[in-house]
């Protein structure tokens, strides 16, 4: 048994990913502790979503020791699967399906009760449109069912890729009880506006070309390494 | 067994949804039946002959629908959704032969009677309980092996070429065990029962491709 008290919920040490030759993570170390915030930065293609997958489990390691909730990985993914929800650039819920169908049948894969899907579903004000086809809703709706899909099975790891888009600010204050910071997560966020990611987080990590250009508490990352960052 | 269930009824209630891939296969076999009626130029063919045609129109009919088999999990994020789930990822490929297999049974409801109509000389109901066997067991081999082969192909570029460059040279024993045993049930002579050898070579072929795509298709989903 482990004791999440004792270390990092996530704990990264020279993580490195390549697609064919490309690093598209390299040697990245980085310790999230538990029930706090890491906000991602970097430009498009630095390799946050890369880090998002293989916490996620969808992508492996090529180099490097990646650990969540105390559970190396790829070796115990089976069972750090349960533990983290996942919110990406794809909803990854079937359009031909209304938004009740996709998250009922993400219930029966997670082995959640029908009432947490109704009880989401109310949460994040879609249940006048949840027996709509999801390719009948908008955007925004998307990204709500999608918060709700992440959510389902109660995550101890939130993993945000751009958890706010496409929403309008009542569609943010709808979300914010499920994938916000007092809720006890821990949280991974990337996002492509640093401003409010930083407000966000309890520790940054710049990426620039799949390396760690800083890993800083909020306070300390400033104009010029932004600019670094993003320039 | 529950990952199983839920993939299995989300993909019929998809199907039913989208009529994406059924319709196609019966529409597929029903021309092709109507093919060979004019082209072989007779209006009637019984035993050897029969069996190859109904053999083969089934297995390219087949091959139609397990193309389609996998395209809503990529397209989708279906992959991604179910390898995020704490569930043995051999229930995907137990779920889609499952549809694959109801998809098959289905079209022959279809096929079958119309083959019967249009082509078959001896009458099809004293030899349905023989060609229903028949079936059954080649129907568990393209759905194991299409699915398997659809979760090769679904990876590549070229998928709509993959699958059959694929999947016909693996299921070229399944296509000679079914036409050797359904060719006695249709000739004209026949006794209308199908011949065990062929039937258990066929049991045998459905037994082997099932535990070789147990075995494979875990690495199948790895990134």
């Amino acid at each position: 048994m482990v004791d999440q008290d004792q270390q990092p919920a996530i704990e990264l040490r020279g993580l490195t990913r390549r697609f064919g030759e490309r690093a598209a993570l390299n040697n990245v170390t980085v310790q999230v502790p538990t029930g706090t915030t890491l906000a991602v930065l970097g430009r498009n293609g630095a390799g946050k979503s890369t880090l998002l997958r293989i916490l996620a489990t969808l992508l492996r390691p090529h180099g490097g020791e990646v650990s969540v909730l105390g559970e190396r990985l790829p070796q115990r993914a089976h069972v750090v699967r349960s533990r983290v929800g996942l919110l990406g650039h794809e909803p990854l819920l079937y359009r031909d399906l209304s938004g009740r169908e996709n998250l009922h049948y993400h219930a029966q894969l997670h082995c959640v009760a029908p009432e947490r899907v109704e009880r989401l579903i109310e949460a994040v004000g879609m249940g006048k449109r949840a027996d709509d086809p999801v390719r009948a809703l908008s955007r925004g709706m998307v990204q709500r069912l999608a918060v709700c899909r992440a959510v389902l099975h109660e995550p101890a790891v939130l993993l945000l890729d751009e958890p706010r888009a496409n929403l309008d600010p009542a569609a943010v204050e709808l979300i914010e009880p499920l994938i916000g910071s007092g809720n006890g997560h821990t949280r991974v966020l990337t996002s492509h506006d640093p401003g409010p990611a930083i407000e966000d987080a309890d520790l940054v990590l710049g990426l620039r070309d799949g390396k760690a250009a800083f890993v800083r508490p909020p306070g300390e990352v400033g104009a010029q390494q932004l600019r670094e960052l993003y320039g | 067994m529950r990952a199983t269930f839920a993939v299995l009824a989300k993909d019929l209630r998809l199907e039913l949804r989208t009529f994406e891939t059924l319709p196609a296969m019966v529409l597929f076999s029903l021309s092709t039946f109507v093919i060979f009626h004019f082209a072989l130029g007779r209006s009637a063919v019984g035993g050897q002959l029969a069996a190859g045609i109904l053999t083969v129109t089934l297995l390219f009919a087949a091959l139609l629908g397990a193309g389609r088999l996998f395209v809503a999990e990529r397209e989708q994020g279906g992959f991604d959704a179910f390898l995020l789930a704490p569930v043995d990822r051999t229930s995907l490929l137990a779920a889609k032969a499952a549809a694959m297999f109801l998809f098959l049974a289905l079209l022959e409801v279809v096929a079958v009677p119309a083959f019967g109509v249009l082509l078959l000389g001896p009458a099809l109901g004293p030899r349905l309980p023989g060609l229903i066997a028949v079936l059954a067991l080649a129907d568990l081999a393209l759905a194991v092996i299409g699915t398997l082969v659809s979760a090769i192909a679904i990876h590549t570029r070229a998928r709509d070429m993959i699958s059959p460059i694929i999947g016909l040279p693996l299921l070229l024993p399944a296509l000679i065990a079914t036409a050797r045993a359904a060719a006695p049930v249709l000739s004209v002579h026949g006794s209308g029962a199908p011949p065990g050898k062929w039937l258990l070579i066929l049991a045998l072929y459905d037994v082997v491709f099932a535990l070789i795509a147990y075995a494979v298709f875990d690495f199948l989903l790895e990134d």
